[in-house]
Order: C-alpha cells, then structure tokens, then sequence
C-alpha cells in the first residue's frame, strides 16, 4: 500500500478552500489561507473578494504572494488602501470570512500566538497577535488551520491572544465583541471540526481520508464532541493538485 | 464612564497631547531644504532611550537604511512600536530595544524570530506589552487625530487585552462595554517611501500601511525616501501627497533603501539575503556577525548598496513585472 499523492500541506490547503464560497469577502493572511484563497478563486469560488490587512482588496491572485503586504496582494486589486481602512471595514461587518493559526487552540476555539508559559518570562515567545486578535474580533465566521496533536489541542491555552468563544456561549457578547461573530470551522490534517449549536464547543464534524474518529480524538487535549453524522472528506483531487503544483505555488515556496 | 477591566501592562509612552500640540506649533511651516543623510538624520534626532516605530507591512517599505543608521550608532534603551520584520529583528538583534509595544515580530514565512525569542525569553528585554495590529495603528490614528484615546470593538476579552495597557469601559451612550486605546505618539517616526521632495512632501505607491497615521503620530519624522524629486513633481500630483512636508523634519535619499525587503512597483525583496540574515539570526554569535559585515563595518547606505553589489539591486529591479501599471 502506498501512501497518499499528497503532503499534509497541500490537505490543509484544499480543505480550506473548498470553504470559500463564491463572492464572499476573506480576510486573507500568510501562508496556506493565501494558497487557499488561490485555489478557491480557481475553482469554485472565482470572485472570492481577498482582503489583506494591510490594505490590498479585490487583488487578482495570479502569483502567490510571499507576505502580506507585498504587491502581489493589491495585484489589480480594486482598491489600495491601508490597514485602518480594511480592519475598520471588518468592524463595520463587512468580512465575512477570517482565516487564523496558532500555536495552541482550546475546545472554544481560543488561540495562543503569543506566549507559551508565563507572559513576563515565557518559555517560548511567539510573534504576538498581529491582524490575529482583530480578525478573530471583528469577521463573521473564522477558520482556524493547524496540524492536528496534543502539544496544540489544549485544554487551556496559555494566552488567549485571540477571542474563540472564550469562557462559553454569550461570553463574547458580553465581552463586546460584535454579536454573531465567532469560529466557524476547524482545519487539520485528520479532520475538519466546528462547533457545537449550543455549548459552542468543538465538535467533529468530517475526518480527512486516513484518519479515524479514535485518532482525532486521541491527538486532542480535551473532550471533543462528535456530530451526530461524522462525514468522509474527500481527498484533494487531481485537478486541485494540479492547480496548485502546477499554478500555484510552482516554486514550492509553501507546499 | 465606569471602568470594566484594565490591561495591568505599563504605558509605556504617556500620550501628552498638548506638548504635541506645542511641538507643532513651533515646526517650521515655511519650505526649507531638509535633506540630510542617515547619519545626520539619526545624530539630530534620534536618541538613546527613544520610544521610535517604524512604519513598514513585513518585508515591504522597510525603512532599512535608517535601521541601520540607528544600529551603526549604538543606539540603546530603545523603546519600540513593534510591528515588524526585518527592521525591527535587526535593531534586536543589535541590543537596541529595552521596551515594547508589541503587535507581530516574526519572520513570516521564515517562523519566529529567533532575535526576539532570544532577548524576551532571557528577560533581557521587558516590558513587553500586546496589543494587535489594528490595535496599534488605532492608537497612532488616535494620536493623529488629537485625542486621547480611541474606543474599538477588537482585543475585547482576550489576554492580548489583558496584557496591554488598553481599558474597557462601558459605552456612556449604549451601556454596551467596549475597548479604549490609548493615542501613541512616537518620538521618532521612520518612513521609507517612494519619492518625495525637498522639504518632505512624501508620496507612496501602492498600500499604505498604516503610514497615513504614524507620520501624523511622530514628534520628529524621518522620512527616507527612493527619490527626490522637484516640487512641481508633487504639486502636479497632490492628491498623492499622504505625508505633508510640515510633518517632517529630515528627508534622506536612499535607493534601495528597503533592501533586503521589497519596495512595490520598484523592485522585489531579496529571498537570498532575507535568508541569510534569517539563518545568521539564529545564534548570538552569527548575528552580530551579520551585523558586522552589512552594517558596522560599512559606513553608509551606499556603500552598503556596494557591499550588496549594484548588479544585483538591478536584477531586483528588472524582476519587477511591468504589467499592473503604476502611476507615476
């Protein structure tokens, strides 16, 4: 038997595309979220609004950008701005999707960029929120990629540098935060996760090909819930690769 | 306005609007030549124990010449607006900064940075305060505008607030809580831009940043820039004008001035010198190494454009594709 035609990078990257719909703003950060936008634009979600937060909005991805505020992303874009506009914009409710990482996420979608250990002399410090805190604030629905295991699936997160659902349903409404925003799905490499209706904790809801329930829940630090109907996501297609090996990132910059 | 929570970080630069409002008052509004070197730039107006920011989006527009002015000088205790790369990696790597506000200092697609990760972690660089990057750019739009303070509905319940120096307060007018940040005005703003004149009228291409706000939030303002051009260069094109002369106080022609990061419509950034400082960044030793050898042991910018080699700025420059258009 042999393995699968594809790395753990390039599942991340077709699983949160396939995401997008068309004609959707996202707001768009390094890395795989800007892979992702790519392929999406190339399949099913050709006018998916790509919003970067330092002012590029509406760019045409023909090459992939290598950082977020270089000129690939306000490519024949339809306005250049700055980062008050876009986030402003956000606040105001006009970003619908916000893609997001971390080292360390809990059962309410809490993420830590910032410190593992104690704040004022961490064992580890991390880069710190960036646009983090103000996507995860102010989108509607944000999704979340990380490589699936215990080390990131935590049961508390050391430093909440980004609002999940924080303590629990309406905890962030009476944070301030804007009503109705919040995690909307979890991208791994074993499976793809939302939340649950009403304890707004995080539930199974697809395993990526390979993977099993028992693995998925092994590899989590905390109580997962698990959708009365689990799905099999299929694997990235041909043609997905393709676009990616061969369009995308020809370079192998990322994949 | 009752007060719900209260970020424990220190201010780490009080925002005293009236000195500002004096400080502009005396700024020359008359159009005199400003333009000077890097080292007479930072000489006049940059200085130990500084709170300085520099206004760039990861490895673009970085105002890397001046940077280097800064650490060719042996700045120190400096306290940092940090939002960045390259630069600000530099300056830590260097020593430099004793303080932060902190938003993003990473090296992107390169992972954390190990500069950062070194100085924090041995406690040698405290306090570090959060906040995010909108957060930051608010507070410089605050200071812009004259006022105290700005409310906003991000950081709200977070540890980045918690570990800030932000308030939340619940909103006289609606009874809902929401965040206030604190104006930050800089001591010293460094911009890099694409042209500018004489006097330091400064035009960009492309996005801004957050560049608009912080040269509004600077007491003194540092502007390097890719050209000088003519006023009527500006004055034909006005509307471009984001950074206006009296805002300015030195204006220092540097070409390639944010190498080894990119300048949009320009040139690209250099991925082989950018991974050079990134692999050399990884031990003490290496580091000031690096240092040494582009920065110390090279008396200006443009010897350090030799140093990098003129042929290989230039292929930087005719790897930009001219499809996409700029308006000159």
């Amino acid at each position: 038997m042999t393995g699968p035609a594809y790395n753990s990078t390039e599942l991340l990257i077709c699983s949160a595309a396939r995401l997008m719909e068309d004609g959707a703003t996202a707001f768009i950060g390094t890395g795989i979220p800007m892979l992702a936008a790519m392929l999406a634009q190339r399949m099913q979600a050709p006018n998916l609004v790509a919003v970067f937060e330092f002012g590029g909005t509406g760019a045409v991805l023909e090459e992939l950008p290598r950082a977020v505020g270089e000129r690939r992303t306000f490519h024949r874009a339809l306005s250049a701005t700055g980062i008050c506009e876009v986030v402003e914009a956000a606040q105001r409710g006009f970003i619908e999707y916000g893609f997001l990482g971390g080292a360390q996420i809990d059962a309410y979608g809490n993420l830590n960029t910032t410190t593992i250990g104690d704040h004022d002399r961490p064992k580890v410090r991390l880069p710190g929120s960036g646009g983090g805190n103000d996507v995860g604030s102010l989108c509607w629905r944000t999704i979340a990629i990380m490589r699936h295991d215990k080390q990131r699936f935590v049961p508390q997160v050391d430093f909440v540098t980004t609002p999940g659902y924080l303590s629990g349903p309406g905890a962030r409404e009476a944070a301030g935060l804007p009503r109705g925003t919040g995690p909307y799905r979890v991208v791994t490499n074993l499976s793809v996760l939302g939340y649950h209706p009403q304890t707004s904790r995080m539930q199974v809801l697809a395993l990526q090909p390979g993977a099993t329930l028992d693995g998925v829940i092994e590899n989590t630090g905390f109580e997962l819930s698990v959708a009365d109907r689990v799905e099999q996501a299929a694997p990235p297609s041909d043609e997905e690769l393709r676009i990616l090996r061969d369009e995308i990132d020809k370079d192998r910059f990322y994949i | 306005m009752e007060i719900l929570d209260s970020g424990v970080g220190p201010m780490l630069q009080p925002p005293d609007l009236d000195s500002l409002r004096e400080l502009n008052r005396r700024k020359p509004k008359t159009l005199i030549d400003k333009r000077m070197s890097e080292a007479e730039a930072i000489t006049r107006f940059l200085h130990d124990g500084d709170y300085i920011g520099t206004e760039l989006y990861g490895t673009v527009r970085c105002p890397m010449s001046l940077v280097s002015e800064i650490i060719r000088q042996g700045r120190k205790n400096l306290r940092v607006a940090g939002q960045g790369v390259l630069e600000l990696d530099m300056l830590i790597g260097a020593g430099a900064v004793q303080a932060m506000d902190l938003t993003y200092m990473g090296l992107e697609v390169y992972g954390v940075s190990n500069c950062l990760r070194r100085e924090v972690e041995s406690g040698r660089l405290s306090p570090v305060v959060e906040w995010s990057n909108a957060g930051m750019a608010w507070r410089f739009k605050a200071a812009a505008m004259g006022v105290p303070f700005l409310p906003v509905r991000s950081m709200l319940g977070s540890d980045t607030l918690k570990y800030s120096s932000a308030k939340v307060v619940r909103d006289p007018f609606t009874g809902q809580p929401v965040c206030l940040l604190p104006a930050l005005i800089l001591d010293v703003g460094l911009i890099h831009v694409h042209r500018a004149d004489i006097h330091g009228n400064a035009q960009v291409d492309g996005i801004t940043g957050f560049c608009v706000e912080m040269a509004r939030a600077s007491k003194r303002l540092i502007i390097s820039t890719e050209r000088i051009v003519p006023t009527d260069e500006i004055r034909a094109h006005p509307d471009r004008t984001i950074i206006p002369y009296y805002l300015v106080d030195a204006v220092v022609e540097a070409p390639f001035g944010s190498h080894p990061g990119e300048m949009a419509y320009d040139y690209e950034r250099d991925e082989d010198q950018i991974r050079e400082w990134v692999e050399a960044s990884k031990t003490p030793e290496t580091t000031r190494a690096y240092l040494d050898k582009y920065i110390q042991s090279v008396k200006d910018h443009a010897a350090y454009r030799q140093r990098i080699g003129e042929a290989r700025l230039k292929a930087l420059a005719d790897a930009v594709p001219t499809a996409g258009g700029r308006r000159s």
